[in-house]
């Protein structure tokens, strides 16, 4: 799946972060004080776990660099975003203006993601988003202080579609809430599948959250498509997936979507979710020594399995580390800090992590088959993508 | 849509029709009825079904579960009504909004400490876990079938219960003039407090009977307590007639309504209730 070159641009770029920590000590750094980090996650609530995971992985990307960044101590000031959107801008502003936090890390929900987005370009803050969708924080609305480690919602539809034109499937099906992460999901998937040859005769949405799939499955039979795309994630997701089996339509029409159908779900999906096809960055079984490492580390210090969201938090980590190196610890110094995250080549569990024209990440979406428990990696359906950055003027 | 389509749709429609009734019988009779404005009827339904997923995952089978289910739901409905609401029936509607938007509050808490947060499936019954199949592509699961067919039969005895037989008249009269009732000697109190727990168990029992082709979710009663809503209003306040109507109705039109203008797909409802209450300001029917 690796190609030695990029393995040795990876082990140099490492080489270069030891380097530049190993070297810092004695310069400027010592007389900076802490750092202080702002964690706009959420704690409690539907979203609780993946927020945890993306602390966790943040916070291990700064042990393994000796506990601190560019030589200097970090001061964590956490909040509980609560997913709430509503929150989102009061939340934001108390890390900003009260703690004047030199870095805001945040969050999963999309909704509140817009709005710290919107806070930190009043503020000019640096925030690096380690989880939430939304194509526009990459798009329209990019700035040079905003980043983001995970993903768009436009990058795995893109993979499928394309995956699904190369098997020659000619008509597609689409289904999906019908709110901003859904549609940029469906849209990827669209345009990819359409530019290969294939044609999605119809596009189904439905008002979020309602889980009555019945009538939608019922169209989808008598549409009769190739293949069937659908977005859901969380309870939508297992429910949509369990009603999908009890209709007898794998039989005939395959479903496949994005990583989010049957990630963390499996368990309640059992036997109707098995064979079912995903894309995503990251899977089960995915072979790579930064990711035996990052796993090994991330079991040993937290005695539970790292996800996709732990692996985001962690590369956000990563490359907050390596604009801090660029610049000695000297945050002020800001037009170099971003120069060097820009140019940053990551070595991420999920493989190779740059970053685009709009700050989103490049990076291979994998192919994923459910197998028992697991999404194991059976192929990359797109290696380095990059989504257009649409609207975007940097 | 061909015809095949067309019919799958319909039963799609009834059912779904079918299982609102069930829940919004439970609201007529205690907003109808009683005129208590109950925000927390969803959260009956909410109870129900995370009734059922423990009750369930503790006793292995989901008909003891709802067995079980329904005493306890009884249980509450007789204990609220006796604690809360019997204070409320001379009280006027913005104190009852208070309170039960509090109960809201309170059962979704109670929820999050008991079971957690997480989205859970209930496992469909064995004997209901197979699909018909219908068209060469689709199969139609057993247990909405069944689902639908309880729906229907619990209809008609709740019909029966209310125009037929005593205790229905007693409910009747002590909906049109409670004081009279009370003066030719009948104890009223205790003939509300019986159809507020016929209520609260109406709508657990939905709950519960969902459970396994909803999943059980935090949030739950809060869009079915809406839609509730909406059914007692286009049926007219009181209605069980009005009610079944009233449900089949939106449940074709919500069907329908996906699928032919996906775009609306959110509103069509509310366009339906708009359009009736323009038509008949009461609601479709009367009281029975």
């Amino acid at each position: 799946m690796r190609k030695s070159g990029s393995m040795l641009r990876r082990l140099g770029a490492v080489a270069a972060m030891v380097a530049a920590g190993v070297l810092l000590p004695g310069g400027s750094a010592l007389a900076q004080g802490k750092l202080k980090v702002g964690l706009m996650l959420p704690y409690t609530g539907t979203y609780a776990a993946l927020g945890n995971a993306i602390t966790n992985g943040f916070k291990l990307a700064v042990a393994e660099n000796g506990g601190k960044v560019a030589g200097r101590d970090i001061d964590y000031f956490t909040v509980d975003d609560e997913s709430d959107p509503a929150k989102a801008p009061e939340n934001a502003n108390k890390l900003i203006k009260r703690d004047q936090v030199d870095v805001l890390v945040g969050t999963v929900h999309s909704g509140v993601a817009l709005a710290m987005a919107k806070v930190a370009r009043d503020n000019n803050t640096l925030l690096i988003i380690p989880n939430a969708g939304a194509d526009d924080i990459t798009g329209p609305l990019c700035a040079a202080n905003i980043f983001r480690t995970s993903f768009s919602n436009s990058q795995p539809g893109i993979a499928m579609g394309k995956v699904m034109a190369e098997q020659k499937k000619k008509t597609a099906v689409t289904l999906t809430w019908d709110y901003a992460a859904g549609k940029e999901s469906v849209g990827g998937f669209k345009e990819a599948f359409e530019a290969g040859g294939g044609k999605v005769v119809k596009e189904l949405f439905l008002p979020f959250p309602q889980v009555e799939f019945q009538s939608y499955l019922t169209e989808i039979a008598a549409l009769k498509p190739d293949v069937v795309y659908v977005f859901f994630a969380g309870g939508g997701a297992v429910k949509f997936v369990k009603d999908y089996a009890a209709a007898g339509l794998p039989k005939t029409i395959p479903l496949v979507g994005p990583g989010f159908l049957t990630d963390g779900t499996l368990e309640a999906q059992g036997e109707a979710a098995q064979g079912l096809l995903t894309t995503l960055h990251y899977g089960d079984g995915l072979k790579n020594p930064k990711n035996d490492a990052f796993r090994a580390a991330y079991t040993k210090a937290y005695k539970i399995e790292p996800d996709v969201y732990a692996v985001q938090g962690y590369d956000a980590a990563q490359l907050l580390i390596v604009g801090m190196n660029a610049v000695k610890g000297d945050v002020s110094k800001r037009a170099e800090m971003v120069k060097a995250m820009e140019g940053a080549k990551l070595d991420s569990p999920r493989g190779s992590l740059a970053l685009s024209k709009g700050h989103n990440p490049i990076h291979d979406i994998y192919l994923r088959k459910v197998e028992g428990k697991e999404n194991k990696v059976v192929g990359v359906a797109v290696k380095n993508l990059t989504d257009p950055p649409r609207g975007c003027k940097l | 849509m061909d015809v095949y389509s067309f019919f799958i749709q319909l039963l799609n429609g009834l059912q779904y029709g079918l299982l609102l009734f069930l829940v919004a019988s439970g609201l007529t009779l205690i907003f109808g009825i009683m005129g208590i404005i109950n925000l927390a009827h969803g959260s009956f339904y909410m109870i129900g079904a995370y009734m059922a997923f423990s009750l369930s995952t503790l006793t292995g089978s989901l008909f003891v579960a709802i067995i079980v289910g329904i005493v306890l739901s009884v249980v509450l409905g007789v204990a609220l009504e006796w604690a809360l609401f019997s204070h409320l029936y001379k009280r006027d509607h913005l104190e009852q909004v208070l309170l039960t938007y509090g109960l809201i509050l309170v059962f979704e808490e109670l929820r999050s400490l008991i079971v957690g947060n997480d989205v859970h499936g209930v496992a469909v019954p064995a004997i209901f876990n197979w699909s018909v199949p219908l068209t060469e592509t689709l199969s139609y699961p057993v247990y909405r079938l069944f689902m639908s067919a309880v729906c229907v039969v619990l209809a008609v005895l709740l019909y029966l219960l209310m125009a037929k037989t005593r205790i229905g008249m007693m409910i009747r009269a002590g909906s049109s003039n409670r004081e009279m009732v009370q003066s030719l000697g009948l104890n009223i109190n205790l003939v509300y407090r019986l159809v507020f727990a016929l209520g609260v168990a109406l709508a657990a029992f939905a709950g519960m009977l969902a459970a396994p082709v909803s999943s059980v979710y935090p949030g739950m009663g809060t869009g079915v307590l809406i839609i509730c809503f909406v059914v007692v209003v286009i049926g007219g306040i009181g209605s069980i007639w009005g009610a079944l109507v009233a449900s089949l109705l939106i449940g074709l039109a919500d069907t329908f309504g996906k699928v032919l203008i996906p775009q609306a797909a959110g509103v069509t409802v509310y366009v339906l209730m708009a359009a009736i209450l323009l038509w008949r300001p009461e609601g479709l029917f009367r009281r029975i």
